[in-house]
């Protein structure tokens, strides 16, 4: 064996980068989710490759087979998926009520919003008269 | 691609794809799974909950270079980290060596269940999935309340909700052959998990995709006449009531929290028995959950439709 025989992690880490470039380098939540999405099963395959014996078969006993492949990364993959889809459930009702409240899911039209809700909060607690001052230089930088 | 309905859809084939190669590493319960959910309802929920945000992404305006740099400055170091791990398939790798071997020697004398990963589930690591199904009700309890519905729509839920694809008579008709078929694998999955592979965990999949195949076609008012909203969210917690319950009968007949031994005079029955409770309060939980999340989607759609 060479090290071509470590190319199972290699797969893994490469869907996994991929997986992490679309949620950092999106703006659209949706496709964070993706990518997200695509991170997690990075890591369901890094179990699974671990747990797979060359020649064994799947672990259900019977008789007639003697070398079997390692149980257990199959039990804790099976529930992660299940927690999986039902963690992104919440991510994607958060998303939805994120557009309700924003009209838009895109990161950056968000944080627009979130600075200028804080600039009028921030007036407010001034005064108005202090504010007029103050948001005319805000504008203006 | 700025048009995220591609995405989604290529997104689900990758989770059919993943699937086929989790078949292919022996881990059939997993692909099970995978196939279920990945490319039946999370495609689903994505779809829905584009229909919600609308369908296409606006221009970036991230320079992607910075990013890219980051990634592949991550992904170099941690191609650098496999360089020690065992290779691929090799039989005395580590992970192969600790627990694994007891688990394939001993559980058919100790669970007798010819399934490992099964007994292993709900058995040795009963603890680790009650853990989980709790967190599943838990994202079923916050989905629950982040959509929330309101006082103005539990008027409009008295109102019928016609279906969308009334007009498809063939989908109709196949899917009324299909939906008892598809139930009944539900359960054949459900109860034969102990000798293949299957579980409460897709069984409660498949299950909810039947009923979720059921709402696209005949609509959201006629699904949940059949399966009323109350019931269906006590339904989330009976799961795991029975979970729990299991263990707490357990402790009462002088065994540890989960240990099924002691329910019956035989330890392997007793064993039987408890696991067979316990996926039932899985596939439960699982099934109703993902119901319920399911019609909180529909129902934003629904209402937004009706609001313009």
């Amino acid at each position: 064996m060479n090290i071509l025989g470590l190319y199972n992690y290699w797969i893994v880490v490469v869907l996994m980068m991929i997986g992490f470039y679309i949620v950092i380098a999106h703006e659209n939540l949706i496709k964070k989710i993706i990518g997200l999405g695509i991170f997690q099963t990075s890591v369901f395959f890094f179990y699974i490759s671990i747990g797979k014996v060359a020649g064994g078969t799947a672990p259900i006993l019977d008789e007639k087979y003697q070398l079997y492949s390692n149980p257990l990364p199959h039990v804790l993959i099976l529930t992660a998926i299940v927690v999986g889809i039902a963690t992104t459930a919440l991510g994607l009702s958060l998303v939805v009520r994120i557009q309700e409240a924003y009209g838009s899911i895109e990161e950056s039209d968000i944080q627009a919003q979130d600075v200028l809700d804080q600039l009028e909060c921030s007036m407010e607690a001034y005064g108005i008269e202090h504010a007029e001052k103050l948001s005319d230089q805000d504008l203006n930088e | 691609m700025r048009d995220l309905f591609a995405v989604v859809m290529m997104s689900g084939i990758y989770s059919l794809i993943s699937a086929s190669l989790f078949l292919d590493l022996d881990a059939v319960d997993v692909a099970f799974t995978e196939a279920a959910v990945g490319a039946g309802i999370s495609t689903l929920l994505m779809l829905a909950s584009l229909k919600l945000v609308g369908r296409y992404e606006h221009k970036s305006r991230y320079k992607p270079g910075l990013a890219l740099g980051v990634v592949l400055v991550t992904g170099a170091l941690l191609i650098y980290g496999t360089l020690d791990m065992p290779y691929f398939g090799l039989a005395d790798a580590p992970a192969q060596l600790h627990v694994a071997p007891r688990y394939i020697n001993d559980s058919m004398a100790e669970i007798g269940v010819p399934n490992v990963v099964t007994s292993i589930l709900a058995s040795y690591r009963g603890f680790d999935t009650l853990g989980e199904v709790v967190v599943v009700f838990t994202a079923g309890i916050g989905v629950m309340s982040l959509l929330l519905v309101s006082k103005q729509t539990k008027e409009e839920s008295q109102t019928m909700v016609p279906a969308d694809m009334r007009q498809q008579i063939i989908l109709r008709v196949v899917a009324k052959f299909m939906l008892p078929l598809i139930l009944l694998f539900a359960l054949y999955v459900q109860f034969h998990g102990d000798y293949g592979p299957g579980g409460g965990f897709q069984a409660g999949v498949i299950f909810a995709a039947g009923i979720i195949l059921y709402t696209m076609l005949f609509g959201l008012s006629n699904s949940q006449k059949l399966f009323q909203r109350k019931k269906m969210e006590l339904l989330t917690a009976v799961g795991v009531l029975i979970y729990g319950g299991v263990g707490v009968v357990c402790m009462f007949m002088g065994g540890n929290f989960l240990d099924y031994s002691v329910l019956r005079h035989d330890p392997v029955h007793g064993q039987h028995l408890g696991i067979l409770l316990v996926e039932l309060g899985v596939g439960i939980t699982v099934a109703s959950v993902m119901i319920v999340i399911f019609f909180k989607f529909t129902w934003r759609t629904v209402k937004h439709k009706y609001k313009e």
